[in-house]
Parts: C-alpha cells; structure tokens; sequence
C-alpha cells in the first residue's frame, strides 16, 4: 500500500461579497495516495477550481486541515499554457526556476533534458507563437516540471484545445507523468478523459462541493490513456459516474 | 532555389508601388500647399505681412540664425522638454508602481488623481508664476502640470490590466510581489510603456510651449509671444512652422525605438 502524500480533513471554503456569503466547500476529506494520477469531477461551478487553488496556497481556506506528508512541492498547471510572449521557449521553462532563485548550472541542464525528451529540442530560442497549442501545454507541462514538483495540479489542463489534440496530450501527460514519477491531482469535466488517464475518480457534488463517491479505476488493458478508452469495463464506468453527476438542463 | 510564382510577384510588385504612392501622395499635398501659399502672397491675393510666406519664412530663418541667436531658443525649448519629459515619466513611473503596489493607497488617491488630471492647468500659470518666479523653473513645473497625472493614469491602468493568468502562475511558484512586478508586470507592458513615453512627449510639447508664453523670456514658445506682441507675423509664423517640425522628429525618434 503507498503511503499518503496529502490528507485533507474537513475543508471548508466560503466567499464573502457585500451581496451575502457562498459557501464554496463544506466538509471535504480525501486522501491522496503516492504517485498516483487521481482527478475530480464535477458539476461546472461546483468549487472544484477554488479546492485546488487551496492546495496551491492560491486561495486560503476557511476552515479544515490540509496535511502533506513532510515538505512537499507543489506544481500548478493553468488552463491557458500562460506561456509569456517575450520570452523564449527555454527561458519561459526556467520561470520557475528563477522564481525560486534555483537556476543552478544543473537545474538548467535538467531542464534542458526535458526539453530535448519531449521533442522540444529545436525550439528551445523560439518564441511561443511559433508553436501548435499542443506543443505550447507540452512546455507548460515541463515549466512545472522544472522546479521538480512531487504534486502536481492540473486544472482543466487541456481545455482549451481540440479533441484531437487533447486526446494526443492526454497520452503524452501520461507518459510523462508516469517516467517522472509524480503524484497527479486532475480537475476536469470530461469523464472520459478522468477515467482514461486516472488510478482514482472522485465525483464531486453540486455546491458545496463535498466529495460524493471515489471510483477505483480497473481496466483490463491498463496502458496509454487512447488504449484504456477501448477496454470493455470503460463504458460502464462512464455511466456509473455519469449518473452521480446528474447533469440536468 | 525556391522562385515565386507570377502571381506572387505581381503582387510584391502591386504592393511596393501602393506603398510609393501613398509617399508621393504624402509629399505632394504639402509641397503644393507651401507653392499655393507662395503663389497667393506673390500675387498680393494675401497680405505678406499677415499671413508670411514659404519664402519668408526661409528668410526669417536664416537671418535669426545669423543675427538673434535662433538656434539657442530652439535648445533651450528642446532641453526644457526633454527635463519635463525625464521628470515626468520618472516620477509618473514611481507612482503608479506604487499604486499598483498598494491597492489601498489606489482607492484612496483615485479621486484626487482623477480631480489634478482634469483641471485645466493654465489656470495655475499665473499662480506657478508668482510662486516660482519667472523662470525655467516654472516652465517645467507648469509642464510637469499637464503631463504627470495623465502619465501615473496612464501607467497605472496599463499595470492593473496585465494579464491574471500570467501572475496567478508566478503566485503559484510563490513569487514575491517585486518579482511579479519585474517579470511580467514590466516586459508586458514594453508596448504600453513605449505609447505613453508617445504621449508624454506632446504633453510636455504643450507644457512646455505654454509655458514658456508665459513666462516669455526665452524659447520658442517666447519668440512667438515677442513675435505677436511687436506684430512681428513673420516671427510668430516661423516659429511654429519650426515648432512642427521639432515634434514630428520627436515623435519619428520614439517611433525608431518602437520599433527595435
């Protein structure tokens, strides 16, 4: 059994306007197991993007306990890449580095490495424009890679893109994930992709968001999120989740 | 090697010829206003003496060179502009980073701001004045009126509108707020900061001229006060004619600096 890296018990989340007071997160506890990939859905609004803005230490929470197993690193992924203009590809995946005054002669080959691992190589001094929206969240990606993480959260990771190249982003994030070893924290709305790229899928309820059921995902062929789409179990997933979402018009 | 296709080409070609048209077109209409101007005075359809001419403007020129020390007053109009400019966007920098520093401080002083950028500044020329004296001093001052609130407006608007996603991500990476500040605050706004520099020039183009009406003992802006109070219409003219042509190499310069 993996230890747990991150517990969090009774989390509570209000936002206060002159208008009155939201009540975002009532009584939200799970465990996050070590290394592995676990995602959240549900409804749209429900507070799913503020519980991770918590984790980040975006947002502060009102009431509860968010407890990490020892010093950890967090890496927050956006739903735009936030790739900035002026800067080159190298130099936007160094960000963080510089941030945390850790662009170390090593830190910087590491970066390099991953650069040249995932077919970056050739764009290293290019600007972003000149790059697809896929390659664009592939640099995201090894932006949050870079300080070396041991969470990372992805809210909504690929929103933003086509179908197609979404479901070549969700291989790629696998892979990538999975060879740097790194537990996953996914917010998301599309079930297929929850259950295709995820060890667990919880349901989140309608606001406040508490955690409504965890699914332990077991798939037959269990490999590269496109080849998990096609195992036999997927589709009864699907619906089961499905029906706890109760999306209604 | 890789030719283009006849099509391609006559395009280029199309493109290149609209391009020298639109210059052609530029020069002419001017050219043709300074003959038609030259022509009406020669003919004695205008008075010569109200409304000068292209010729007697050249003259004028040449001869307050040689004689009234022409070229000092054009220097000490570009020298008060470029300290008014300096002062202005210096000062206007530190304060909007300030308020966008301080959130509080930018509620608080809004309304003052709001209040200093609207009133009209001639008013207190007189008051500078007797305050300041009859100087350089007030000349800058007076400038430093019109341009420096509408620069902080400027420069403040322009920082709180940078991109969120951008700071929401150095905040995830627990940047400092100077970090913000510096790494995407300040290279987002590289396009902005130059326009306001733009801005700021004119301002100060106008601060500066008014000024110098006013205090009237030297500059371009004096010669044109001394020129109309001795109904000196040559002098007058002449000097905003080169007045036209100091801000449109200011505004070309900046334009250079765009565009690196």
């Amino acid at each position: 059994m993996p230890e747990n890296i991150l517990s969090i018990r009774g989390l509570k989340k209000i936002y206060h306007d002159l208008d009155g007071e939201t009540l975002a997160i009532d009584n939200l506890n799970i465990d996050i197991k070590e290394k592995e990939i676990i995602s959240f859905v549900g409804p749209s609004g429900c507070g799913k993007s503020t519980f991770l803005g918590i984790l980040a230490g975006l947002e502060d929470k009102s009431e509860g306990k968010v407890l990490f197993n020892g010093r950890k690193k967090i890496g927050y992924m956006l739903q735009s890449d936030s790739l900035m203009p002026w800067r080159t590809v190298l130099e936007n995946a160094l960000i963080g580095l510089e941030i945390i005054n850790q662009k170390t002669d090593e830190n910087i080959k590491k970066v390099h490495e991953l650069l040249d691992k995932y077919g970056l190589h050739d764009f290293k001094d290019k600007y972003p424009t000149s790059l697809s929206g896929g390659m664009r969240q592939r640099v995201a990606l090894i932006r949050t890679l870079a300080t070396n993480p041991d969470i990372l959260l992805l809210d909504e990771p690929y929103s933003a893109l086509d179908y197609q190249t979404r479901l070549a982003l969700s291989n790629d994030l696998y892979k990538i994930i999975k060879s740097e070893g790194k537990t996953v924290l996914i917010i998301t709305h599309d079930v297929a992709e929850a259950l295709s790229l995820s060890d667990r899928v919880v349901v989140l309820t309608k606001r406040p968001c508490q955690v409504k059921k965890i699914y332990n995902v077991n798939l037959t062929n269990s490999g590269l999120p496109t080849e998990n789409r096609k195992a036999p179990e997927f589709n009864t997933y699907y619906d089961m989740i499905w029906r706890d979402l109760d999306v209604h018009l | 090697m890789y030719t283009y296709s006849e099509e391609h080409v006559n395009f280029l070609k199309k493109t290149k010829k609209r391009k020298c048209l639109i210059y052609v077109s530029q020069a002419s209409i001017i050219i043709v206003l300074f003959l038609i101007w030259e022509f009406l005075s020669r003919l004695g359809l205008i008075n010569n003496f109200l409304f000068s001419s292209p010729s007697s403007i050249i003259k004028t020129i040449s001869s307050l060179i040689s004689a009234n020390n022409f070229l000092n007053h054009i220097l000490i109009t570009l020298y008060e502009i470029l300290i008014s400019c300096l002062l202005s966007l210096g000062i206007g920098f530190l304060i909007a980073s300030i308020l966008w520093w301080n959130s509080f401080l930018a509620k608080v002083f809004d309304p003052y701001l709001t209040i200093l950028n609207s009133l009209p500044k001639v008013a207190l020329g007189p008051l500078i004045i007797i305050w300041v004296g009859a100087s350089m001093k007030s000349i800058i001052i007076m400038s430093l009126m019109i341009s420096l609130f509408i620069t902080i407006i400027n420069f403040y608007t322009f920082f709180m509108n940078t991109d969120k996603s951008y700071i929401t991500l150095l905040k995830s990476m627990k940047a400092s707020k100077k970090q913000i500040f510096t790494k995407v605050v300040l290279p987002a706004n590289r396009k902005n900061i130059i326009n306001t520099m733009k801005v700021n020039v004119s301002m100060n183009l106008i601060g500066v001229i008014m000024g110098e009406l006013l205090v009237s003992k030297e500059g371009l802006g004096y010669l044109i006060m001394y020129g109309s109070q001795v109904f000196n219409i040559n002098l007058v003219i002449t000097s905003v004619f080169v007045l036209a042509v100091i801000s449109s190499i200011l505004y070309y310069i900046i334009n250079y600096f765009e565009k690196k």
